[in-house]
């Protein structure tokens, strides 16, 4: 039989449930729905939404690519100052943005760490570029992944590996065959908050590649330009914001998290 | 193809397996034991999943673990076949694919894997479940899976780690009288890991007993059955032992009470008997060559088709007795009787 919850946690419960909800609720109401798909059509919103998605997923894909071996490394791996590693990695998630793009100038900047050999030797500059934005994104996101994946990596059955092994397959045949698909799911989930944490990224990007129509000036930029100077088109621009991002959770959740009950 | 195996594996000062097992071509060895004997450990050494403190482990003449040289073969680089207690068949590959997975690992063209797969799916009797996931097996279909994807690789050295133990009764069955088949027809060298004396005694030419680590006795099925050495293995073959000192065909046992046996014997012994030879009597019965003794009934456990009773004697000895029996002596926990036991039921072997 189902006891009633105590109201000492339901009323700070629907509390915290509004505080989430009624902020959405009011982007909603305050839309003006009426010039929306004009609002939708013009050049500058496209290009921020394109610039938007194009640098999420190549931030996404920069995550995969190094994340999920990183996570592999820790979750896996035996060497020193593991701790370490895994404390560093999560630096960029309590770090606030802005500072994360700070430090990104002073490395990848024009006189930065490494930035002054990529400019002499390769005559590339990641600050204020398209590549910048990607790499703004992808420092902020990549620890979202990295967690998810190490955490599907220590929950999953050491001893699958070790059948692969005597099977006479070596470690990297077993990382792909084997170690791989069981982590899919959650390989998965921290894709999605990855991206999602990349779609949304500010701070570091505006530090770091700066503010140029159809080159750095992704969606929340342009949402937080129009706020100045035409709140109703920031508010559009919010709510496309909002319909991507729970279109995207929403998909990738049927198919690929398994729904909690 | 030889396995010579010294296997000594220590794990902080708490345990530690000391082990030497030598396996002939076409030869199955049981490593019977109880649990955290070291039975896993072993079979864990030989297929490099766990590092040797000392020892050696070489198979046809080739190291393939030599701490003390610095040798340690890869276990992908052993030629070795694994079938574990709860198959770890890989859940997004089809049955098939499972089987198929060892060969393409060590880099067979995937046509000539598929092919290969599909005459051991056949060998095991499960060609038409080759689609199927590990999910949509039964648990002996599994373990069947596993047994086909262990042996594909014509593996020199095939381990077998509790592979009935997942198994309910009667596909237990099924699955022991099927693997004794590949068994008899595999050239290679086995080594079956199992704590149930039947799989034991059904699969293996020999048996090494193995209690803390150590081997406590070793030899054929039969003469483990005939002749347990520790209490362990008595209780697990289901007899009675005691140890005692023989002057002729006199025993007289180390926990009190003395027994006359058939065969006569000098010096220290073990003398074994089934519970089943040990008849009850309400008054102490006369005549005839007999062993008679007062005992105690200590407990009775209902076991099918008869009671086994626990007697304190001395000497204290488990009996056999029909439920009639029972009805008819009046056993009860506490009731006092004779005991009897036939001088030729008795076998007397060397401590």
């Amino acid at each position: 039989m189902a006891r009633r919850p105590p109201a000492l946690l339901v009323v700070p419960a629907a509390l915290g449930l509004a505080f989430l909800t009624l902020p959405l609720a009011g982007l909603l109401l305050r839309t003006p729905w009426a010039g929306l798909p004009a609002r939708l059509a013009e050049p500058a919103v496209l290009e921020a939404l394109r610039l938007s998605l194009l640098c999420a997923s190549l931030a996404t894909v920069l995550c995969l690519l190094t994340g999920v071996p990183l996570a592999w490394l820790l979750a896996r791996a035996e060497f020193p100052g593991r701790r370490l590693v895994r404390a560093l990695v999560t630096v960029p998630l309590v770090l606030p943005p802005v500072v994360g793009g700070v430090a990104l100038l002073l490395v990848f900047g024009r006189r930065g760490v490494l930035g002054q050999y990529l400019q002499d030797w390769f005559g590339v500059s990641l600050p204020f570029t398209t590549a910048g934005v990607v790499v703004a994104e992808a420092f902020v996101a990549m620890p979202f992944l990295v967690i998810a994946v190490e955490g599907a990596l220590r929950g999953a059955d050491r001893r699958y590996e070790e059948a692969a092994a005597t099977l006479g397959a070596s470690r990297w045949l077993t990382f792909r065959r084997v170690t791989l698909p069981m982590v899919a799911p959650g390989v998965a989930a921290g894709t999605v908050l990855c991206w999602a944490r990349a779609l949304g990224e500010f701070g570091a990007t505006i530090t770091f590649a700066g503010n140029f129509p159809g080159e750095t000036r992704t969606m929340p930029l342009a949402v937080y330009l129009a706020l100045e100077t035409d709140p109703p088109a920031a508010t559009v621009l919010s709510v496309l914001l909002l319909v991507v991002s729970v279109a995207v959770l929403v998909s990738l959740r049927e198919r690929w998290l398994g729904a909690a009950p | 193809m030889t396995l010579r195996a010294r296997l000594e594996v220590r794990h902080g000062t708490a345990f530690a397996l000391d082990l030497a097992l030598d396996v002939a071509p076409g030869e199955t060895v049981a490593l019977l034991g109880p649990n955290g004997a070291g039975k896993t450990t072993a079979l864990r050494a030989l297929a490099g999943l766990r590092p040797l403190t000392r020892g050696s482990v070489e198979l046809d003449g080739t190291v393939l673990d030599d701490p003390a040289a610095g040798v340690r073969v890869a276990t992908e680089h052993r030629p070795i076949g694994v079938v574990f207690q709860d198959h770890l068949l890989f859940g997004h590959l089809s049955a098939l694919e499972n089987v198929a997975f060892g060969p393409r690992a060590r880099g067979v063209p995937r046509a000539v894997a598929r092919g290969l797969a599909s005459d051991w799916l056949a060998r095991v009797g499960l060609a038409e479940y080759a689609t199927r996931r590990p999910r949509a097996l039964s648990g002996g279909q599994a373990q069947r899976v596993a047994l086909a994807r262990a042996m594909v690789t014509e593996p020199r050295l095939l381990l077998l780690d509790e592979p009935l133990a997942a198994l309910d009764a009667s596909t237990r069955l099924l699955v022991r009288g099927e693997l004794r088949r590949h068994l008899a027809a595999f050239g290679g060298c086995t080594v079956l890991v199992t704590h149930d004396p039947l799989d034991a005694m059904v699969l293996a030419d020999r048996i090494v007993v193995l209690e803390h680590g150590r081997v406590v006795q070793h030899g054929t099925p039969a003469d483990v059955a005939h002749r347990p050495r520790t209490p362990y293995v008595a209780q697990l073959v289901g007899l009675n032992l005691h140890r005692g000192t023989a002057s002729g065909t006199t025993v007289a046992l180390a926990d009190g009470g003395a027994l006359t046996t058939a065969t006569a014997a000098e010096g220290p012994v073990l003398v074994a008997f089934p519970p089943s030879a040990v008849g009850l009597h309400p008054e102490r019965p006369a005549g005839s060559p007999r062993n008679t003794w007062p005992v105690r009934v200590d407990a009775l456990e209902q076991h099918a088709g008869t009671v086994r009773l626990r007697l304190t004697g001395p000497p204290d000895v488990l009996a056999d007795v029909t439920p009639a029996a029972v009805a008819e002596l009046g056993l009860t926990a506490g009731a006092e009787l004779w005991a009897a036991l036939k001088a030729t039921e008795v076998r007397v072997y060397p401590a």
